[in-house]
Parts: structure tokens; sequence; C-alpha cells
């Protein structure tokens, strides 16, 4: 990817609203009749509606979280939950309006397509307008659409799985998704296929006081491999959107699934996204969640090692700066014996920017031979930023091995000066610290991401107060 | 050229530097010993520009340049190098990518990423160190001779006029000293001016050094030829060295 259309290119601070026209845009706030219309221009069938419906209630009646970030000045009631961009859901490039295809070019779509990609589905505000497969994914029976193109098309798979690993009880941010979801991306990975390539998704909330709701469901039959990759970007608005989303993983026998998350929210959204998976007999399932961005970000990736021999791997990295606060972290239940979950975490936390990390791995009685280990490093580039660290081990079993570590650092005056002594600057040294402290993450990426994931720390090193 | 020009230097207020002058030509060797504490590391800390070792008198020329005011980086882009005796670790930051970005950052002629590692590599295999170690974080997990095997390998790929190596045989085994002894002897004939920090005879039998000078409480007591490295070796630092 050059540089000139990389998505991780638009810093939000800069970047501009691109012109677009709507065809439906509900009128704000959150109601029944709101969900009912939903439902019926998406010609829902009637058990996704009364799924809706009884998610709806769910959120009315489950009080805020108070135990992590401050989200009080998030007002449902000012919240547009529906908006459809005036195009029809395209699946060639061509066809996509010129208006929307600019704002594509910005996020690199285009080169991404004519690069190695294994196909590019993109979800402009609530809909998904462009998507593509290549010819010999869909050969081998590979699905990977828009959601709500799959609920129309495959409607006994996603009946089969939607809310199956988070169901809208979970918590009061997947009621509000499981009542309002629209967009975002389906997976169907046949028995024993093995995508070589990552499949890739890119989402930008576009339109002011948007809140964005997509819904993400991956199903990896038995001895099926794939790699997901989102990445995310925004443009800077003065009042606060809101992005709730649900990521659902199904792992079967001996699958394997990798997610990967590179975000870039602008600073005045509220991210709050549940991601969990489940992994079946033998199944290895990975996060790779990097959190950049945004005003307020929960998420705490999952994995339930549901199956003996099940392994998951979570790697968490957050960037808070000025006036953000990074809430995240990872979970793995050990359900069955012989499984295993590593947990990483790392945060910067710089211009008195908040982070925290809370891991919880439980095993419950029986799931005898697990091993587990967490471990959270953070990153202090200044006097006034904060990093907290709650990490929760219930075990219930044991015969387990289980570890948990926390470092907390700085850069010293010391590691500076040596840097500095071959020629770096002040700037270039601290980004080069920083960078290295995050290359755990970052040597997991593909290469093309793992430069781009550098710049947009760079980016955000020099940005200072915005 | 080199010239520090009577010295003083503060650490947390206290004096350690008391009048200290050198003068290091292109291609020159200087040996400076001295015991434990007499301002060793200091001076080498105080002339690369370290933010704690305050020159409150005295003067640093570099090829003419009043430097005594410059940062630490803008004194490596203009040519000067200090090999650490205790080299930080940097986790993360593999030794290629640094050198790199630091010749970048000099605004050096830095050759494309292929021929450069080629140089890399070659520089690597001369200095003793496996190609494996290019993986690695800067200095983290180092042996101690690792570590000064690769401040001799950075020396030798930035290419500075004038380098200071605080100690480079501390801490290495017999192969590890002639490895380092023979970077250093290969830069200075590339041209750069040497100052080797050293306790110990050793390695001046390896490179055998221009000018020695002895360093003690803060002052430069005796400067001669490199028969008075053997004369330290024989009797010490004692007062008849200091006399």
């Amino acid at each position: 990817m050059t540089s000139e259309t990389s998505f991780l290119d638009i810093n939000p601070s800069k970047s501009e609203q691109s012109d677009v026209e709507y065809e439906i845009e509900l009128p704000k706030g959150l109601s029944e009749e709101v969900v009912r219309t939903i439902s019926k221009l998406k010609k829902e069938p009637e058990w996704m509606l009364n799924q809706r419906l009884a998610a709806l209630k769910h959120f009315f009646e489950r009080p805020m979280p108070t135990w992590g970030a401050d989200l009080s000045k998030i007002d449902f009631n000012s919240i547009t939950y529906y908006i459809k961009p005036k195009a029809g859901n395209e699946d060639s490039w061509e066809k996509v309006p010129d208006s929307i295809k600019k704002t594509y070019e910005k996020l690199g779509i285009p080169e991404a397509e004519r690069k190695f990609l294994a196909g590019a589905g993109a979800q402009f505000d609530s809909s998904t307008i462009y998507h593509k497969v290549r010819e010999d994914l869909a050969k081998q029976g590979v699905i990977f659409c828009d959601i709500d193109t799959a609920l129309q098309k495959h409607p006994e798979i996603v009946e089969k799985y939607f809310g199956t690993v988070v169901p809208y009880a979970d918590n009061k941010f997947a009621a509000l998704n499981s009542a309002v979801w629209s967009g975002g991306s389906f997976v169907y990975v046949p028995k024993g296929v093995k995508v070589s390539l990552p499949l890739q998704a890119y989402f930008r909330i576009n339109a002011k006081n948007m809140g964005q709701f997509e819904r993400t469901l991956i199903i990896v039959e038995e001895g099926a491999e794939v790699h997901y990759i989102e990445g995310c970007s925004a443009p800077v608005y003065s009042t606060d959107s809101l992005h709730a989303a649900v990521v659902e993983v199904i792992a079967h026998k001996n699958s394997r699934v990798r997610y990967t998350t590179l975000q870039n929210w602008s600073n005045d959204v509220y991210n709050l996204v549940t991601k969990r998976a489940m992994a079946h007999e033998g199944a290895y399932v990975e996060w790779l969640d990097a959190n950049i961005g945004s005003k307020v970000t929960m998420k705490y990736p999952c994995v339930i090692l549901k199956g003996r021999g099940a392994r998951a791997n979570i790697i968490s990295v957050a960037f808070a700066g000025a006036g953000q606060c990074q809430d995240t972290g990872a979970k793995a239940y050990h359900l069955a014996p012989d499984t295993s979950s590593t947990i990483l975490a790392k945060s910067v936390s710089k211009d008195g920017g908040k982070s925290a990390f809370r891991g919880l791995v439980k095993v419950i009685p029986g799931a005898k031979n697990s091993k587990s280990h967490m471990r959270c490093d953070a990153l202090l580039l200044d006097k006034k930023s904060k990093s907290d660290t709650f990490p929760t081990l219930q075990v219930d079993e044991n015969e387990v091995k289980t570890g948990h570590e926390a470092t907390v650092g700085k850069v010293s005056e010391d590691q500076l000066f040596y840097l500095m002594s071959r020629g770096l600057n002040e700037q270039q040294a601290t980004n080069m610290i920083v960078s290295g402290f995050l290359e755990e993450f970052t040597k997991q990426l593909p290469l093309e991401y793992a430069v781009e994931f550098n710049r947009l720390i760079e980016l955000e090193m020099t940005n200072a107060i915005n | 050229m080199l010239e520090v020009k009577d010295i003083f230097v503060e650490v947390d207020g206290k004096e350690i530097l008391k009048g200290v002058s050198l003068s290091i030509k292109e291609c020159e060797i200087h040996a400076l010993m001295g015991p434990n504490g007499s301002g060793k590391s200091s001076l080498s800390l105080a002339v690369m520009g370290h933010p704690k070792y305050k020159i409150t008198k005295g003067e640093i020329l570099l090829n003419g340049i009043s430097i005594k005011d410059f940062p630490v980086n803008e004194r490596a882009a203009l040519g000067l190098f200090l090999g650490f005796q205790y080299p930080q670790e940097v986790e993360g930051v593999g030794i290629s990518n640094f050198l790199r970005t630091s010749l970048l950052s000099q605004e050096k002629v830095v050759p494309e990423v292929v021929s450069f590692h080629k140089e890399l590599k070659e520089k690597l295999q001369k200095i003793g160190l496996k190609e494996e170690f290019l993986k690695r974080g800067l200095n983290v997990g180092y042996s101690g001779g690792e570590k000064k095997r690769s401040e001799i390998l950075q020396m030798s790929i930035l290419k500075p006029k004038i380098a200071i190596l605080d100690e480079p045989d501390s801490g290495t085994d017999i192969d590890g000293l002639k490895a380092v002894a023979n970077g250093i002897v290969e830069s200075s004939k590339e041209g750069a001016g040497i100052l080797l920090i050293t306790h110990y005879n050793k390695i001046l039998s390896h490179v055998r050094p221009d000018f020695v000078h002895v360093l003690v409480d803060g002052k430069i007591m005796k400067s001669g030829g490199p028969e008075l490295a053997e004369e330290i070796e024989t009797h010490g630092y004692g007062t008849e060295v200091a006399v």
C-alpha cells in the first residue's frame, strides 16, 4: 500500500467530511418504532425483529456500567440509529458513486483491491455498499459479504449462530447493538478451507451524531483457517459519536482464526465494543487488537475455550493521548481440559491520557492441565499520564498453570541519551522507544500494516494536544 | 580534530573534572587511563553532551566548532561518537533499524536498504556477531562482550570523525577483546581519531596508542607515549606516576 492511499494515513483531526447524500435517515433517538423501522427497511425475518425488540427492552432496563470509563456524557436520544447513503449494495467498484469512492480512495480501498487482497468489504456508515470476494474464494465456498446480505441469502447460517456467542443480555451495549445493528461483515469458511490471504474490511463513521452499530459474524468450520483484518478511521466532529459494535467468532474443531483490528477513531468517539470467540476442540483463536484514537474505548476481546485443547492468544495494545481513556484488556474462559491462553497487553499513555488494563482468566473445575499467562506492560511518557491494571484470576481447578506479570515503565533520560548519541533527535528517539515497546504486537502484522501502524503511532506521538 | 580545553565539569553540584585538556587529531589513538572514580567516564559523557554533566568552564571544539552548548544529537551529526561503558537496553528496536535511522538523522548519505544490509552483515561477521543478532532488541539480553562488540559495530557503520570509547574491553573474553581491538584499529585507519578509555593494558597490546594520558582526581596527571602504559602496568597509578 502506498502512503498516499493508506487508510491509516487519514489524520482524524484533519480529515474532512465527504459530501455524501443520504437516502434514508431516521430521526434521532431510540424507540420501538425506530427498531421496527430498521428491521422493516431491511426486510428482515421475524425472528430477527423479535430479537431486536427483546434486546431493546433489555437495553432500557439495564443500568449504565459504572465500573470503567466515564460514559455519563453519552446522550442516547441525540444519536441517529440508522442512515443509508444514496447507493445500492454494489459489488462492482465502477458502480460506486464518486463522492463515496473519494472517501474510499483516502481509505485505501482501491489500492487494496489492486493488490493481493483476498477481498474487501467496506462499511459506509450504516450499510455496506461495496463488496467483492475474489472468485477463487467464492469457488471454495467461502462467503464474505455484509451481514445484511447474509441474512437475506444465507438466513439459516445467520439464524443458527447470531447472538450465540454474544447474547443481547451480555451487557448494555451488546443489547444496544443487538437492537439497532446495521452493517458489518459476515464470513463463513467451510470445512477444511484455508484462506491464505487476509480478508479485510474498512470502517468509517462519516455522519455527524451518527452511531455506528455494526455486527460481525465469523464462522470457521472444522479444520478451516482465516485471518480477518479490520481497519477503522473516522473524521473528527465536535459532538460525541458512539460506536457500539459486536463481533462474534465461532471457531469449530481444529480451526484457526485470527482477527486483527487496527483502529483509528477520531477523538470524540465512544468506542464500546464486545468481541468474543467460541473456540471448540483444538481450535486456535487470536485477537490482535490495537486501540488508537477515540475519546473512550472499552473493549476486552474474549475467548471461550469450550473444547478440549482449545487455545487463545490475545494481544491488545492501546495508545492514550490527551483527553483519551483507553480501557482495554482481554478475557479467557477455560471450560475444558488442556486449554491454554496467553494474554499480552501493552499501553502507552501521553499528554495526560489514561489507560487501564482489565484482564480476566477463569478456569472452571475440571479444566485440568489448563495453562494461562497474562502480562501487561504500561509505558508512561510523562507525569500527567496514568495507567491502571486490574488483573483477575479465578481458578477453580488445581491442576493448572497460571501466571501474571505487570510492568510500568517510563522513558529514561539515559535511554534517550543513548539513542540521541547516534544522531536521533528527542522526538525520533522517543518514537523509537515507543514503537519498540509495541513491537511484540507490530511483528504479528502483515508487513504493510506494520509499516502503517508505526507511522500512525508516529503521527500520534507528534500530535500534541488537539 | 577534537580539542578539549581546560574543562571543568559538575555532576549534581559536585565537581568531577578540574581542568582537563586533550587534543585528538584524525587517525590518532589516545589511551586514557586512571583509577576508578578519577573522572574518565564523566569526561566522555560531558564531551558527548549528557545533560547531567555540566561544563562550568572551558571549551570543546570539534573541527574548530564549539560544541559545548550543542545537544548530543547535533554533536553526533558533526562526527562525534561515544561507545558506552553501559549501553542502554531498548526493547523491540533492532540494531539495523536503529543504525539506519541514525544515519538518516545525521543527514549522511545513507546507502539504500539492500546495500546497507550487505555492509551491516559483513561488519557483523567481522566483529564476530551472528546474524540472528539483528533480530534482537538493542542491548536486550546481550552478554557483556556482545554489548561491547555491538558498540564497535555501531562505530564502524556510523564512521565518526572522533570516537570516545569508554572501556570497550571490559566484559569481553579473549576473542571479544581481539575483535574489539581490530575494530578500533580499523576505524582509526579509516581516519577516526580515537580516545580509548581503559583500566587495563591488555587492549593496548592489540591497539597501540600514539599517546597515553593518566587521569587522577579529575586532572590529567601525566601524558606520554605508549611506554607510559607499561609504566602504569608495573607501578600502578601511585605517586611515582602521579608526580
